[in-house]
């Protein structure tokens, strides 16, 4: 556990020292949130169209995030450095999800009062926003850190990342959609649907969290 | 090795029997659905071409899990050309799909249909496999890392087949959901003979790349072996030889 500790830690501390990652994908959010406004020429967000505005733009953040994951290990060599350290590669998997769902947890603290402030949206839909938002994090982050380590030890690098996660992240999106639509519909949030959605949200996480920390070693091995 | 080349021969002369039959039944023997009428024949080319298709989805995540087991090169060749066949044949079921959807219902693309929705999605994961594949130049980690992706591939197909469907109100017809419940008995023979072809087909043609796999493998390598021999000639030729390895 002390190898999770200390590689989550490492992960934060250099990202609270260099601030690579999350500022960029703030500012990413609001001016994607910006050209929605202009793209779909409303002015005030409702619904489906709203959870999608919102969902959509955190996901394309959350790629600049995903991108950037594993740079340090690839150009610093700490994979290497894994692999000859006695510890559970999976230790290095768990600790980039909980590192990846800070920070989106994170760009989501940020974003969705930007959100509520642009297009209009009920403050007190927010909370409940936010907590599908923290189960979307955890399904991201678990397919975020096998595609990113995958992509980081690539030619191909950061073309292959999204290009793999997108399709893989579909279910999560349709569930993600499913339950944030309601929560920001136009009469206030109403919670129709939800237990389902969220439901099947966590176990798209559950199934996820358990494949990454069964085939991480794979990855690693040389 | 010698055992391969006749059974693959059996397999596809099996396969043109099978598909003959079939086509035959459903041209000959299967009546025209009520609602639909000749079109819904697509049917027996549609629905076997997507249930193989699934399959071999499935067939390369097992033999992905076997090559992680195991490390033997030959479960990733097996799981590669699953998915290869599976991509190919997943292709063909898109594009019937279509022309069944634009005959029956108008359109060329249905959102409504949840099956075809996520076989697309499916489709659209599975052909990220080849520019991962060879986005990785190192033999054995482009091999682990395809296993991986199978594995993880393959873990994903319930899970979208399940959140699509619960996206979909079901208010759309669905004249086929009940293929085995609630088709007439001629109707369900052609079914599985077509099924049955269509299975020939996939393990023939499988079976034809991996023995093409195999037979380039070889020759590789045995252009290796050629040309590790070849340099000492040309080598001589423009090198002055000693006189000692001259002689030898």
């Amino acid at each position: 556990m002390s190898a999770f500790r200390t590689i989550l830690f490492k992960d934060l501390r250099v990202e609270l020292r260099t601030l690579q990652s999350l500022p960029a994908m703030a500012l990413f959010a609001v001016t994607t949130f910006v050209i929605f406004r202009f793209g779909l020429d409303r002015t005030d967000l409702e619904g489906s169209l709203a959870a999608g505005v919102l969902l959509v733009t955190i996901l394309f953040a959350a790629l600049l995030a995903i991108n950037r994951l594993f740079v340090a290990e690839r150009d610093e060599g700490g994979f290497d450095a894994i692999r000859l350290a006695p510890i559970d590669p999976a230790q290095l998997f768990l600790a980039k999800v909980v590192a990846l769902f800070i920070y989106l947890l994170a760009l989501e603290v940020i974003a969705l009062p930007v959100f509520a402030v642009f297009f209009g949206t009920e403050a007190g839909a927010l909370p409940s926003v936010l907590a599908v938002l923290a189960l979307v994090n955890l399904g991201l982050a678990a397919t975020g850190v096998l595609v990113s380590t995958i992509g980081a030890n690539s030619r191909a690098r950061d073309l292959l990342t999204p290009l793999v996660l997108l399709p893989l992240i579909v279910p999560l999106m349709i569930a993600a959609a499913g339950a944030a639509d309601p929560l920001l519909a136009a009469g206030g949030p109403s919670l129709s649907d939800a237990g389902k959605w969220m439901a099947s949200l966590a176990l798209y996480d559950l199934v996820f969290l358990l494949v990454g920390y069964a085939v991480y070693e794979f990855l690693l091995e040389d | 090795m010698s055992l391969q080349v006749p059974s693959a021969r059996a397999l596809a002369i099996a396969t043109v029997v099978a598909l003959g039959a079939a086509f035959a039944l459903v041209f000959f023997y299967a009546p025209n659905d009520a609602d639909q009428g000749f079109i819904q024949k697509i049917f027996y080319v549609h629905v076997p071409i997507a249930i193989c298709a699934l399959i071999g989805f499935v067939l390369a995540a097992f033999h992905a899990v076997r090559h992680l087991r195991t490390g033997d090169a030959i479960h990733d060749v097996r799981s590669y050309v699953a998915i290869h066949m599976g991509v190919i044949f997943g292709t063909a079921a898109l594009i019937t799909g279509s022309i069944w959807a634009r005959a029956a219902w108008g359109k060329w693309w249905v959102w409504e249909e949840p099956t075809l929705v996520s076989f697309l999605i499916v489709f659209l994961l599975y052909a990220t496999y080849y520019p991962l594949r060879y986005a990785i130049a190192d033999r054995e980690r482009q091999a682990r890392y395809a296993s991986v992706f199978a594995v993880t591939a393959g873990v994903f197909v319930p899970l979208n087949f399940m959140a699509v469907r619960m996206a979909e109100s079901l208010v759309h017809p669905r004249v086929f959901a009940t293929a085995d419940g609630g088709l007439p008995a001629e109707m369900l023979l052609t079914f599985l003979v077509a099924l049955a072809g269509m299975a020939l087909l996939f393990v023939t043609l499988m079976r034809f790349e991996l023995a093409a796999k195999s037979t380039s493998s070889a020759i590789s390598r045995l252009r290796r072996a050629v040309d590790n021999e070849a340099p000492i000639a040309p080598a001589s030729r423009i090198a002055p030889v000693a006189p000692s390895e001259a002689g030898s």
